[in-house]
């Protein structure tokens, strides 16, 4: 039935974006992809393998893609939730951990000795920090302070409200200092 | 400001994601309050000290091969399909025509289709917008009248410069501006009144050609959109439709 071929035809050819534009729209944003999903599986041959499947998705769904509209942003959402996945699936070994958004932020100042401590921190020290904290903390810092995104554009990624993210950033950078003010102390008797 | 507002806002004024009037007071308590000040400095340096210590990963170069390689494949794979369907017989080529018509046609409808539900779905937002900016009383970022006043306080918050038009003789006084978030990127938006009634005017830019005005009617707003210079313009507003015309040939001027 030469007609059942060419419906697959026409399903394909819908689809059909110019690739050109894609790789120059997308492929730009590869290490922002690469950046966040290898901090939120750490390691780099999972977050290799979501990067690939990431762009795949995107790719099939480009045409929903509106040019224009801020790539970056939409690629780190199809890379976020392909973590999620990915997670969810490997999650086994993981307890998962309940987050408390609605809690009042922590507040008050650092003592003095911890602030110095964490100062002195090296790279290696606070990626291990940032490992140990919750996925959604994790994600939160990389989108804030690698990636630089808004609270609108983080309120997006993350799929949360906007009033969401001021809390959970702030709680998630207090959770990171304390990690490491601990390490650094215990470090040092 | 109290010590406790100062203190939960900490991280939101690090980020500069304060609006205009909550950055002032913070910034008076700071120079009153030299406890706050000292846990400002204290929290601020922390962060700069952690944030500048957080390492980036790279892409590795693998990884953006195997990606180039993969991207040429499904071009590849979609060509093979493409070619194997247009040329399977030489006497199905009169049907293959027939069927290229209808295939043409079907996908310029599902285009539409595709356009007008990406449309539908940005109305809803920009409509979303507009009543959110009414109840949160966050209508605008910049209070003023003055276009003069309203123009520059968008440098450096957006990558274009929106036109700010002085409508108050046509009957449509400026009432500021503020940066809002539509479609996934930071645009302008501009407050108008007439009578009682507000009318947001969302201004972004585009490469597309001039076209429009639409309207739509959504949850009882009017609607009107378009591309004008480069620009796409969204107005919504409870006015009637004949006003918000009026305003919208205004605008287009």
């Amino acid at each position: 039935m030469p007609d059942q071929s060419w419906n697959k035809g026409a399903s394909k050819g819908v689809r059909q974006v110019s690739p050109d534009l894609f790789e120059r729209s997308v492929l730009p944003y590869l290490n922002s992809a690469y950046n966040l999903a290898r901090w939120l599986t750490r390691n780099e041959h999972d977050a290799e393998d979501i990067v690939q499947e990431a762009i795949l998705r995107a790719l099939r769904s480009f045409d929903t893609f509106i040019p224009g509209r801020d790539a970056r942003a939409w690629l780190l959402t199809i890379v976020r939730n392909c973590c999620r996945t990915w997670l969810r699936k490997n999650r086994s070994s993981q307890a998962a951990v309940q987050l408390d958004d609605n809690m009042q932020a922590p507040i008050g100042a650092l003592p003095d000795p911890e602030t110095i401590l964490i100062k002195s921190a090296d790279s290696r020290q606070i990626r291990e920090a940032m490992e140990e904290l919750p996925f959604e903390y994790r994600e939160i810092l990389v989108l804030r302070e690698l990636e630089e995104l808004s609270y609108k554009e983080i309120a997006q990624v993350a799929e949360i409200p906007l009033g969401t993210v001021m809390s959970r950033l702030s709680r998630a950078r207090r959770e990171l200092y304390a990690r490491l003010s601990a390490t650094r102390g215990e470090m040092q008797r | 400001m109290s010590c406790r507002q100062t203190q939960e806002l900490l991280d939101a004024y690090i980020d500069k994601e304060l609006d205009v009037v909550n950055t002032l007071e913070f910034e008076r308590h700071l120079s009153e309050c030299s406890g706050c000040r000292a846990m400002y400095d204290q929290y601020q340096q922390v962060h700069d000290s952690v944030k500048s210590q957080l390492s980036y990963f790279q892409a590795p170069a693998q990884l953006e091969n195997r990606i180039h390689a993969q991207l040429r494949s499904a071009a590849r794979d979609r060509d093979a399909v493409v070619q194997k369907e247009w040329f399977p017989h030489w006497r199905s080529w009169a049907m293959a025509t027939a069927v290229a018509v209808v295939l043409t046609l079907g996908t310029l409808v599902f285009k539409r289709s595709q356009q007008f539900s990406g449309t539908q779905l940005l109305a809803d937002e920009i409509v979303s917008s507009h009543v959110r900016s009414l109840m949160a009383n966050h209508l605008v970022d910049v209070p003023s009248s003055d276009q003069h006043t309203v123009k520059p306080w968008f440098n450096g918050k957006l990558d274009f410069a929106p036109v700010v038009k002085d409508l108050s003789e046509r009957g449509y006084p400026l009432t500021g501006g503020r940066l809002d978030y539509i479609d996934n990127h930071s645009v302008a938006a501009l407050v108008y009144k007439h009578r009682q009634h507000t009318i947001n005017l969302f201004l972004w830019p585009s490469s597309g050609a001039d076209s429009g005005p639409h309207n739509l009617t959504i949850k009882g707003y009017h609607v009107v959109y378009g591309t004008r210079s480069h620009m796409i313009y969204w107005v919504v507003s409870d006015l009637n439709a004949a006003d918000l015309g009026e305003f919208v040939r205004e605008v287009e001027k």
